[in-house]
């Protein structure tokens, strides 16, 4: 018999309540359970990072936590980046340099990017490329997803 | 691949995490990060009828200085350790080796306890913790011991941990002006782990005074060189002969490849980190 617990969370500024298996991973949670199919499942072993999101303020793999340690935590998505007015200058940009193509890791990518950014990261290209270097893209060849990070911080910078 | 069902227990202080590791009547791992025993349940490699997660345990989250060692929480997680002033200044070959640990998103949530305790051959932290010769203290409801690094890392994946026991916390020596430190990995892509690296430790270098060289990603472990750390002692760090001696040892060496690279090639790399890693060091 699976083991099951109670946990109460906060999603994209929403209160959760949920009653979820110990086994089921945050990321799973937040795709079946929410319907939140934003954050993306790859790997599944912390490598792809196509599942990163925001946990209590820091980036994480989703696939590489589980849900009950979610519980009593502050969880921000792809979905509240969007909406949250946190990320529509970068989305801007990944939309204006084709920093997508098929888009699987983009949620991530942007979550990653937007950690980098908001931690006052410079407009360094190589400095940008290593701070991405979690999150594999197989479309862009990183070069326009670097421009967007760039031109973001340039436009930051400039307010 | 999703992880095999298990129990969890989640408790909030260090005794009660003891107790319940206390338990003889099921087979349990300990959650810290869970940066590399997460991948592990979901390949289903690890099978846990018990999880204990340590993630409520605060008390083993902290960095604390004292007047000659830094003692660093076996919860301490890498992103705490990059961010500490006190880490900066006093344990500097940290400082050079954080940004080649994994990723921001794993450093995120990845511990010191959880590296050490997980000993792979791949990691950082165990050869960071053998060329630094620092001190892990593990307890378990009968008490806490003191293990030196040296005697803490016994095998692939093999430590002196006993049943029971969890690591508490890490002493190291801070740093003194005279001493020198040298880190150098190479990894296919930045964060991944490395096809071979070095880390070394040195109280000086003018002559060379207590070499203490540790390979990683080579073999079972991550192991000290010490018929190279010999050659060099008193002598300056481009001494040709002590080089040599030191690739004699590594001509010698039990290289065990992996599936990034053979034994040969990883014996190649570990030529190629260490000049490097020496090279940085030199005045």
């Amino acid at each position: 018999m699976s083991q099951s617990c109670d946990i109460s969370l906060r999603v994209n500024g929403e209160t959760v309540r949920e009653r979820v298996p110990v086994r089921l991973n945050l990321v799973d949670f937040l795709r079946n359970s929410l319907g939140l199919t934003g954050s993306h499942v790859g790997c599944e072993h912390g490598v792809c990072g196509a599942c990163t999101m925001e946990v209590d303020g820091t980036m994480v793999r989703g696939c590489l936590m589980l849900a009950v340690q979610a519980d009593g935590s502050d969880i921000t998505t792809i979905e509240g980046f969007g909406e949250h007015q946190r990320a529509v200058d970068l989305q801007a940009a990944f939309k204006r340099n084709n920093a997508l193509q098929c888009g699987f890791c983009t949620p991530g990518m942007m979550a990653s990017a937007l950690e980098y950014i908001e931690a006052g990261g410079v407009a360094d290209r190589s400095a940008i490329r290593e701070h991405l270097s979690g999150n594999y893209c197989r479309c862009t060849g990183y070069q326009s997803i670097v421009d967007a990070v760039v031109e973001v911080i340039g436009e930051r910078a400039a307010k | 691949m999703k992880a095999a069902d298990f129990a969890y227990e989640k408790p909030d202080n260090l005794n009660a995490a003891l107790e319940l590791l206390a338990r003889e009547d099921c087979d349990m791992q300990v959650l810290a990060g869970g940066q590399s025993l997460m991948p592990m349940m979901n390949f289903r490699l690890a099978q846990p009828e018990l999880l204990v997660d340590l993630n409520g345990v605060s008390e083993l989250s902290f960095i604390e200085e004292q007047p000659e060692t830094i003692t660093i929480g076996a919860m301490t997680r890498y992103a705490n350790l990059a961010a500490s002033d006190v880490i900066k200044e006093h344990v500097p070959l940290f400082q050079m080796a954080l940004p080649h640990i994994a990723h921001s998103a794993v450093r995120n949530r990845g511990t010191i306890g959880g590296s050490t305790a997980l000993a792979d051959p791949a990691a950082e932290m165990p050869a960071l913790l053998l060329a630094l010769e620092a001190t892990i203290t593990v307890v378990s409801v009968g008490g806490a011991r003191e293990i030196p690094a040296n005697d803490f890392f016994l095998g692939l994946y093999e430590t002196a941990l006993q049943d029971g026991e969890i690591i508490k916390s890490i002493a190291i020596k801070k740093a003194k002006p005279q001493n020198r430190f040298g880190f150098y990995e190479l990894a296919r892509r930045h964060g991944d782990y490395a096809m071979a690296g070095v880390a070394i430790a040195s109280t000086s270098i003018d002559p060379v005074c207590d070499l203490r060289i540790a390979l990683f990603s080579v073999s079972d472990k991550a192991h000290r060189l010490p018929h190279a750390e010999l050659a060099f002692e008193g002598e300056n760090l481009d001494d040709t002969e002590a080089r040599d001696a030191a690739f004699q040892e590594l001509d010698d060496f039990d290289f065990r490849g992996d599936l990034n690279a053979d034994g040969d090639t990883k014996r190649h790399l570990a030529r190629v980190v260490l000049t490097r890693a020496l090279e940085t060091m030199m005045p």
